[in-house]
């Protein structure tokens, strides 16, 4: 199954389904016009359709900000909640440098490509 | 972060634009070519990139509430010490018409709290070298100084 959402923004999401894992493949910028969007999907994945593992592609991801930061994280406390997992592939340097930045890259399951992070 | 000594400033760019989020791209556009084409390096060019695009997003969260038809003005200018071998950068003055900003509200959180939000203004004082804030004539007005960063002999920025 595949879905769409294109904002008027520069932000699309489309989500995979594999087994017991959903699949998001972000492009575009993340900030404070389409963060929301990004919010919503995730949190609907996690906490409505309680996916046992949510993993994010941001390998074309350009941008993201401290609101899409804080997406991040609001979608990571979820899964820690229901106890599934959320993981993060692909970062931009500009994505590594905001995790880091706020001291989050420790935190976050972080993979370098989808392989290694549905193998992980 | 108090590097406050008298600069010798000259206009480069003028942006006025409304308090509407779909700009934000736009602006960071603008600021990533007038970064580069100042001589900041890539990294740096990412920082003041993310500041100004942070520090407009401040205003338009937290200042304006979320409307989108507010007005905002956006000033860069070059700068450099009198000192003619001394750095040179860019200085970004960000006005909004918005209520006083309570500095109370401008403290910085912990980090090793991890939960969402209050991130926007410690990215701003980790990517500048200089940020200040001040308010005059009903308009806040943020200030921030990026110098260049002249590459070390040994390859080091």
């Amino acid at each position: 199954m595949r879905k769409s959402m294109k904002e008027k923004d520069i932000v699309q999401i489309s989500s995979r389904e594999l087994d017991k894992t959903v699949i998001f493949d972000v492009s575009g910028d993340i900030d404070l016009a389409n963060s929301p969007t990004v919010r919503k999907a995730l949190l609907r994945e996690v906490r409505e359709k309680r996916t046992p593992r949510v993993v994010i592609n941001l390998s074309k991801v350009r941008y993201i900000d401290s609101s899409g930061v804080a997406s991040l994280v609001e979608g990571l406390r979820a899964s820690r909640d229901v106890g599934s997992r959320f993981i993060l592939f692909g970062l931009s340097t500009s994505a590594r440098e905001v995790l880091q930045l706020s001291r989050l890259l420790k935190i976050f399951e972080i993979y370098d490509n989808e392989e290694q992070a549905l193998a992980g | 972060m108090e590097r406050n000594e008298d600069l010798k400033r000259g206009l480069l760019l003028k942006l006025q634009l409304s308090s509407n989020p779909s700009l934000l791209c736009a602006v960071r556009g603008a600021v990533e070519r007038l970064t580069e084409s100042l001589g900041f390096s890539a990294a740096e060019s990412r920082a003041v990139t993310r500041a100004v695009d942070e520090a407009l997003t401040n205003i338009i969260r937290h200042t304006y509430c979320g409307r989108a038809d507010q007005p905002i003005e956006v000033l860069f200018h070059s700068v450099r010490e009198d000192d003619p071998e001394s750095a040179r950068g860019l200085e970004i003055v960000l006005c909004d018409c918005g209520p006083a900003i309570d500095p109370e509200r401008m403290c910085l959180r912990a980090l090793e709290e991890i939960r969402p939000g209050g991130l926007g203004l410690h990215f701003i004082r980790e990517s500048m070298d200089i940020v200040e804030y001040n308010r005059a004539n009903g308009t806040n007005r943020l200030r921030l100084v990026k110098f260049v960063h002249m590459p070390q002999p040994d390859g080091n920025a």
